[in-house]
């Protein structure tokens, strides 16, 4: 297929990550726990989970969607940064 | 699923046919294609026709969980397809004559995304969640959840037709959206399952299509758009498009229709299925946009066109059905074809 990952690239790929979603959450997918300061893991019904950035969100630390409708902007970091 | 009362001259044909097997039919299905052609070109509107898409919604059915009676092999059969292409090309043509798209100039998935959310936001019919939340009445959720359980006790499967004809990045955001509406391994978290108990809580019969004879072709119009782009590949755009547009309208409706359920005093367990929708949608709103959506137009950039007609109608069809519902529950009468006996 097209996009097989060569070896090196494969390398490359990070098995864990963070998507910086413009306007919106930090969406988190991987091999990760969600704790409290004390470690106790926080209840979490998905493996891949969109943590609120914004602020506003009624179930935090998820993102709920409020962020659109508070008109929540981030210009950081630029879109087309490499 | 129980076959539903006929509607008008296609669907008493069709159910007839159904009925008896499919050998030696041929004659039959030719008469009644042009039966269904005849009607497609003097209807008003084939989203509005109550005989047209029960007709439509028992086709598709044959490709999900079947229609308790009918022979199986109807499936496939080409008489069938050939009855429901006639009647599928008049409602694409309906659907998109009733939409408008954006300008088609987004070239990479942030910016498709950035679109589907912008025609997501201005998406403007009237407030079915903010009524849910504040002023129906349980007779009037019960009705809201009848409309719903034409589509939400088969939560999903119309999208999963398109993960075979999705490659790469499309295909793993497709993927993993369904995953979790399929309750992520868990059979009692699946959003269907959800959705049975919230209408169980409301003593509400939880069997898959017992209420199709109670909702009006608006209802069953918006479940077989989305059975129309599953199951046409030509249509993956579309298919795609419409659960972007889907995931994009979920959080914050949900928030508010689990509120109205609490204000009646319904528990956890009742407003779970909205709840569990608050915080998953709000993640597979963003998978949509750019993996899904964008991701698909970054590979087939000839389909955006596709994609924007899909979330377009999804948003027309929905926002005309709240309105004829809240309509109807102005007036103070029921929104369903068959009222449910009072205080049942
Ligand atoms: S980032 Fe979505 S609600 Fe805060
Ligand atoms: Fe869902
Ligand atoms: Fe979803």
């Amino acid at each position: 297929m097209s996009d097989e990952l060569s070896p090196l690239h494969r390398d490359r790929e990070p098995k864990d990550a963070i998507v910086v979603c413009p306007d919106g959450p930090l969406l988190v997918r991987g091999d990760f726990e969600i704790v409290s300061t004390t470690g106790e893991k926080l209840p979490r019904q998905r493996r891949t989970v969109a943590l609120c950035r914004c602020g506003a969100s009624g179930i935090k630390p998820y993102c709920d969607g409020t962020h659109k409708l508070i008109g929540f902007r981030t210009d950081f970091p630029d879109r087309k940064a490499t | 699923m129980k076959f539903p009362s006929a509607r008008g001259p296609v669907s008493i044909f069709l159910f007839d046919l159904l009925r008896a097997g499919p050998e030696g039919t041929a004659d039959q299905t030719y008469v009644l294609r042009t039966l269904a052609a005849r009607s497609v070109a003097s209807t008003e509107n084939v989203i509005n026709d109550e005989d047209l898409q029960l007709a439509m919604f028992c086709l598709y059915e044959l490709h999900y969980g079947g229609l308790a009676g009918a022979d199986e092999r109807w499936e496939w059969n080409p008489g069938l397809i050939a009855i429901r292409q006639e009647i599928e090309e008049g409602f694409e043509r309906a659907l998109r004559a009733a939409v408008e798209l954006p300008a088609l100039d987004a070239a990479d998935s942030d910016s498709v995304a950035s679109v589907l959310f912008g025609l997501a936001a201005a998406d403007n019919g009237p407030s079915m969640s903010r009524y849910v939340a504040k002023e129906a009445s349980l007779e009037q959720l019960r009705e809201f959840l009848i409309h719903k359980s034409i589509y939400q006790l088969k939560e999903a499967d119309p999208h999963t037709w398109a993960i075979p004809r999705l490659n790469g990045r499309p295909k793993a955001a497709m993927v993993e959206i369904q995953a979790d509406e399929y309750g992520g391994g868990r059979p009692q978290r699946m959003h269907s399952v959800l959705f049975a108990r919230t209408m169980r809580g409301l003593e509400l019969d939880d069997v898959y299509g017992e209420y199709v004879d109670a909702v009006p072709a608006l209802t069953l119009a918006s479940t077989n758009m989305m059975s129309m782009f599953g199951l046409n590949r030509r249509l993956r755009g579309a298919i795609v498009g419409h659960l972007a547009a889907y995931e994009m309208t979920s959080s914050q409706p949900n928030r508010l229709y689990g509120n109205g359920f609490r204000r009646h005093g319904f528990n956890e367990d009742v407003t779970w299925y909205f709840d569990e929708h608050v915080e998953a949608d709000a993640v597979h709103e963003q998978i949509a946009g750019r993996d899904l959506a964008g991701g698909l137009v970054e590979a087939e950039p000839a389909l955006l066109e596709d994609v924007y007609f899909g979330a377009a109608a999804a948003l027309a069809v929905d926002a005309l059905l709240s309105a004829q519902t809240m309509a109807a529950w102005k007036t103070g009468t029921s929104s369903l074809r068959i009222p449910l006996p009072a205080g049942a």
